[in-house]
């Protein structure tokens, strides 16, 4: 922030809104046949099939959550095992040291608290979250993205995106307004 | 979803008609941000957070003293603090069954009701830690429970059903907090954006952790928010079966039996869904939710109400079968000396509110009508709390040698303790209304009319992301 030169502000991308989440999903779909790759949409809600109109094509959530609960699993595991036969030995009536029925409830439930933590942290990290400042956020009517209107923006780092040509392309698309977004 | 409005034809609706993107926004969020506190809210924090001095002046008095203000004693070493543990783990159980399991069954009624049905969850389940911790005797050791590298060169006794009881609370309530939190994350960002005074932006703001609804993170929110469904509803039978452990792994009478995890795990399903009616009928009223929370509702949970009070019966009835069945002289005692005994008053009067009242749910005009659902979510919820004083106490109290039986009576400190949680859980209850959003608002934006036009129809090749809603 602080080594950006004074000067007019940079611009992020343009961001057009639509009032129905069907025109934003067939507005994504002919961006993206049109060439732009840098695309993103604001929803208030998940709408289903806008993340294929918009070219994302699935997400290693499912596998961070598998590591984590691998993970916990064996920590439990490893715990007990580790105490009851080597650390901490205890002869409870000559039964087996490693009685492995009476360490399922523990694995068990490590295994679901390690997936959970890891699915939550996970999503976060992989959304950048928390990030207290994104430059969609100067959109004057964004505010609504958590409402009841429906974004699409074009960022400026798309090799196809020229102010002019793109905020044509957009209106053309039946947005209800483009504007400007400032980095 | 279309299956889902198919099968509403004829009942009420899961959302009453006109009601838009925006207006499902505004009326949700105007309860936290803009609308008058009502009187409702403020009588009842008064009320509540009397009780939880109460509990502070109870629980000051114990660290003071000593267990021994309380009825515990040879033989009846658990008494109400266990009886009360259990009872409100039992309650903690409808908030992660309705938001988990509801969800990956697709049940869409769900929606307006889980969000505080989570947190009335996490609320019980704080109440209900705190029981096993003053019961300790010395809790200033309470963190000996947990694995630790210590100079003792000690570990927790992993054969010990009280230990697994420990990961498993924990385990749930954390799990709890992350999925209601991970809910909660769109809603604040919607109330950062509605709020009108700099505070609660910021507040809000930091919550929101600058969620901005991108279609990216929604589609990563959602296969979390799936997976987070999936694991916890393995999780949420596991709690009350290990909580079940902690009877069932001892060799007293009355406890050592393999119906008890079934039989735990619907009874915390039934207690669960009858706090959430006792609390969700009160709330439509005050706050006008009944378009949100509708009849649809009210009649589903009695219907869950009415089959898990027939499982927790056939429980019952299989334990007084299985007393005789077995020619266990001791099992047949413990029988007997419930029905007949000196605490058989509780024993009858919890046959009464578990057994007979939920009866009144076969009709459907009973199950209509929200006072009369209220009078037996109050019953079922009684009825509970005395089927877990009659298993703690009746079984410890007259055991295999007569030469040591004894009596369990609860003393004031043990209901000061008691009534003062009830009231914690209600001040936290009512702090959440006030602050938080209590109905999900970016789940209810999908069940509107125009969202079902196109917004949510699951497109084949994104069926896990067509769970949502």
């Amino acid at each position: 922030m602080s080594s950006r030169p004074a000067g007019p502000p940079r611009v992020y991308g343009l961001l057009a809104e639509f009032e129905r989440p069907e025109e934003l999903v067939a507005a994504a779909r002919r961006a993206r046949e049109a060439g732009y790759r840098k695309l993103d949409a604001y929803t208030p809600f998940p709408i289903h099939g806008l993340s294929d109109a918009l070219g994302f094509r699935g997400t290693k959530l499912p596998l961070v959550v598998l590591v984590g609960g691998l993970l916990g699993c064996a920590t439990a595991l490893g715990m007990q095992w580790f105490s009851a036969t080597i650390h901490y030995p205890l002869n409870v009536g000559g039964r087996p040291l490693a009685s492995w029925p009476s360490f399922i409830p523990i694995t068990f439930e490590l295994t679901v608290l390690f997936a959970s933590v890891f699915a939550v942290l996970g999503m976060l990290g992989m959304n950048g979250l928390p990030m207290p400042y994104h430059p969609v956020f100067n959109a004057p009517r964004f505010a609504f993205a958590s409402r009841d209107r429906f974004f699409l923006c074009i960022e400026a780092r798309d090799p196809m995106f020229e102010k002019g040509g793109t905020r044509e392309f957009l209106s053309g698309l039946g947005a209800r307004e483009v504007v400007e977004v400032e980095e | 979803m279309s299956q889902a409005v198919k099968r509403g034809r004829g009942g009420p609706p899961v959302i009453e008609p006109g009601h838009t993107y925006a207006s499902v926004t505004d009326k949700i969020s105007s309860i936290v941000l803009s609308r008058r506190t009502p009187m409702f809210w403020l009588l009842g924090f008064f009320v509540s957070f009397v009780l939880t001095m109460v509990l502070l002046g109870a629980i000051s008095y114990l660290f003071a003293k000593g267990v021994g203000i309380w009825g515990v004693n040879q033989p009846v070493g658990w008494g109400f603090a266990i009886i009360n543990f259990v009872w409100w783990i039992g309650i903690g159980h409808a908030g992660t069954l309705i938001s988990a399991i509801l969800l990956l069954l697709r049940q869409e009624w769900r929606t307006s009701i889980n969000r505080f049905a989570e947190a009335m969850t996490l609320f019980a389940v704080a109440c209900a830690a705190l029981f096993p911790v003053l019961h300790l005797g010395r809790p200033w050791l309470a963190y000996w429970l947990l694995p630790y590298p210590n100079t003792m060169a000690l570990w927790p006794q992993w054969r010990s059903p009280l230990v697994w009881d420990v990961f498993a609370v924990s385990t749930y309530a954390s799990v709890s907090f992350l999925f209601w939190f991970v809910g909660l994350i769109p809603d604040l960002a919607t109330l950062r954006d509605r709020a009108k005074r700099k505070g609660f932006q910021i507040f809000y703001g930091m919550l929101a952790m600058g969620w901005r609804g991108s279609a990216l993170h929604w589609y990563r929110y959602e296969t979390a928010y799936l997976l987070l469904a999936g694991l916890a509803t393995p999780l949420v039978i596991s709690v009350h079966t290990v909580v079940s452990f902690d009877f069932t792994i001892g060799i007293i009478p009355g406890w050592h039996s393999t119906i008890f995890p079934p039989y735990f795990v619907a009874g915390a399903i039934y207690a669960g869904f009858a706090m959430v009616l006792l609390l969700a009928i009160p709330l439509r009223k005050v706050y006008g939710l009944e378009d949100f929370i509708t009849m649809r509702h009210l009649q589903n949970m009695a219907k869950i109400l009415l089959a898990t009070g027939l499982i927790v019966g056939y429980g019952y009835v299989i334990e007084a079968f299985m007393a005789w069945y077995s020619a266990n002289p001791y099992e047949g005692y413990m029988i007997a000396n419930r029905m007949r005994g000196p605490y058989a008053p509780i024993y009858w009067s919890l046959m009464l509110c578990n057994l007979a009242t939920p009866q009144l749910l076969w009709l459907k005009r009973v199950r209509s009508s929200p006072p009369a659902l209220f009078g037996i979510a109050v019953v079922v919820s009684i009825g509970m709390w005395l089927e877990r004083f009659v298993i703690v106490v009746t079984s410890l109290h007259r055991d295999f040698l007569p030469s040591s039986w004894g009596m369990y009576y609860p003393t004031i400190w043990d209901w000061a303790t008691f009534v003062g949680t009830i009231g914690l859980f209600l001040a936290l209850l009512f702090l959440f209304i006030r602050f938080l959003p209590m109905i999900s608002i970016f789940e209810m934006r999908t069940l509107v009319p125009e969202a079902g036009a196109v917004g949510m129809q699951p497109v084949p090749e994104h069926s896990v992301a067509g769970e949502e809603g």
